[in-house]
């Protein structure tokens, strides 16, 4: 069976869900060999291997970290030249998306990005993607080189498939170009102690109708009744209420959970970009002619300062 | 010494349109209005800013894209661009990310650069790719994703927001840079803007003048191929309740019977 490129988000050497999803879809194409770089990328041998990786091949040096993208661009062609790969895929994150991107170019490639899922072909794999605003569906694959695909979050269910796992040291040569962009410092981000927004499965959003940063803390009392992420639109955002790494939209992050909930959010299309491949969609909004209710499972009309803290109550019961 | 910079745009669908494919699975432009990608004039802005800091500049903004596409050029000539360059070509209906960035990267040789600042991403595409694969063309380096830009001495700072980190970031010129919707409000162009635009120079490229032929782009060079699109169904219509006391009950009743409770 063929051989399938995957590369390896993680933090020190945990790995982060979407790549364990990401396992699930290359099992589909092939074998899966994992790429892990950087600080810690033997310890995520363990959890790769649960998942469905054949091999694991992991490189470090102090480059992957002080300058930006292109050495890990260098280790992954490393990789693919060791290994001939079916495909190459990799997480659809904004480090992810580029260094798949630049790859792709080196090896005279076509690169689909952010796929929601992936079969095999007889022409290679196929992608599935959301298009305009996920007003579409495409079903895509690459015609020219070897398939460099990355994957949005949420695409797949992770799935445990013990496989041998087997490490091994990657040998990188770092091109010229590698040390062009150097990362100066780094400030890692408060950890709110919520999942994370792109890969919860429950993601509880807040619009303009939230009024004021100070009353985001009932947004987030029922984010966390329900073990959810925080998201906020726009117009939460530019006004200041909250961060915009928690911004949902085509500005921001593209989420796509099993339930997203839509407080005092009108759906404008740059809010609908970034949510409307959620499963199950609920809206609480006052303007019962909001674009939003369009969209929903379920939506109550109402003011959401009665109505969120009346389900965080209710949810704290049921579980309680 | 001058500094030269290149803005790179795009025409694109308006999102509040009805956007669509055409028969050939390429984007429809027929059928709906286009626009400068509002992505891209955050790029144009922090390209104004940067010349206004620098003793001399001089800010050419680049397209590739049909006739129409000019209305992007002289949207960004209006903010105040010095002057455009216009790559168009019949061969280049259907091209996609990797054809347009050869044909980006050898109209910025031809213009000559010292930076090069794009958008995070196109709001048709929304690939997010184009600024890096650019600066792997180009070899240079890539500064993208950028919410905060700034050049002195021949060398681009910028903070760069990531997932888990923020991140300061440093290269020399030349250099691609990409910025977010963080970066900065675009300016509105103001009326004397507006007029002094029309008398801005626009220069059209075609293929040829850029050595490249036509099997390297369009539909038929694509290393990507569409195979179907469909439209997504309409979601059925939900269940919608008026609040009226009890519309957080309803709801979590509801969220209990999907199991999210």
């Amino acid at each position: 069976m063929a051989e399938v490129l995957v590369y390896v988000d993680h933090v020190d050497g945990a790995v982060r869900k979407p790549t364990l999803e990401l396992l699930t879809l290359a099992r589909r194409v092939g074998e899966p060999v994992a790429v892990a770089l950087g600080s810690g990328a033997e310890a995520t041998a363990a959890t790769l291997a649960e998942h469905g990786a054949v091999k694991v091949l992991t490189a470090d040096a102090p480059e992957f970290a002080d300058y930006l993208v292109v050495p890990k661009v260098d280790a992954l062609q490393a990789a693919y030249e060791a290994v001939s790969p079916a495909a190459v895929l990799v997480p659809s994150s904004a480090e992810g998306k580029e260094i798949a991107a630049r790859l792709a170019v080196r090896i005279k490639s076509g690169i689909i990005t952010d796929a929601v899922d992936l079969e095999a072909g007889d022409e290679g794999p196929v992608a599935t993607q959301s298009a305009f605003a996920a007003s579409y569906t495409t079903k895509s694959r690459v015609s020219n080189g070897t398939p460099v695909i990355t994957v949005k979050p949420n695409s797949a269910a992770v799935e445990a498939a013990p496989a041998a796992g087997t490490v091994e040291a990657l040998t990188v040569s770092f091109s010229e170009k590698a040390t062009g962009t150097k990362v100066v410092s780094r400030t890692p981000r408060e950890s709110t102690g919520r999942p994370d927004l792109t890969e919860a499965a429950i993601v509880v959003s807040g619009g303009r109708g939230v009024n004021g940063a100070e009353n985001f803390s009932i947004i987030e009392a029922l984010a966390d009744s329900l073990g959810a992420a925080v998201g906020a639109s726009r117009a939460a955002v530019d006004a200041g209420w909250y961060p915009h790494s928690n911004q949902v939209g085509q500005t921001g992050k593209s989420v796509s959970p099993q339930l997203y909930i839509a407080s005092g959010i009108s759906g404008a299309i740059q809010h609908r970009a970034g949510m409307q491949t959620s499963k199950t969609i609920v809206a609480i909004n006052k303007d019962a002619e909001a674009p939003i209710f369009d969209l929903v499972d379920y939506g109550v009309v109402g003011d959401l300062f009665d109505v969120v803290p009346a389900l965080t109550e209710e949810v704290k019961t049921r579980k309680g | 010494m001058s500094l030269r910079i290149v803005v790179c745009v795009k025409y694109v669908p308006d999102a509040t349109g009805d956007r669509k494919f055409a028969d050939d699975l390429t984007v429809d432009r027929d059928d709906v209005d286009g626009l400068l990608s509002e992505l891209d004039e955050y790029a144009v802005e922090q390209a104004l800013q940067i010349a206004d800091e620098a003793d001399d500049a001089e800010i050419t903004v680049l397209t590739v894209g049909p006739e129409d596409a000019k209305d992007a050029l002289r949207k960004a000539l209006s903010m105040g661009a010095d002057k455009a360059v216009h790559v168009e070509d019949d061969d280049l209906h259907g091209t996609d990310v990797m054809g347009t960035s050869l044909v980006l990267a050898k109209a910025i040789e031809k213009t000559g650069y010292d930076l090069v600042i794009a958008g995070m991403a196109s709001t048709d595409g929304t690939m997010g790719v184009l600024p890096a694969i650019l600066a792997e063309r180009l070899g240079v380096p890539q500064v993208t994703l950028l919410s905060e830009v700034s050049v002195a001495d021949g060398v681009v700072k910028g903070r760069r927001d990531g997932d888990t980190a923020s991140e300061q970031l440093e290269a020399s010129l030349p250099a691609v840079v990409s910025v977010t919707d963080q970066s900065g409000e675009a300016r509105y162009p103001s009326f004397k803007g507006i007029m002094a635009a029309k008398k801005k120079p626009v220069e059209s490229l075609d293929l040829d003048d850029l050595d490249i032929d036509a099997e390297e782009v369009g539909l038929e060079g694509a290393w990507t191929k569409v195979d179907s699109a469909a439209e997504r169904p309409a979601r059925t219509a939900g269940t919608i309740v008026k609040d009226e006391g009890e519309g957080g009950k309803q709801l979590a009743e509801y969220l209990a019977g999907q199991k999210f409770i």
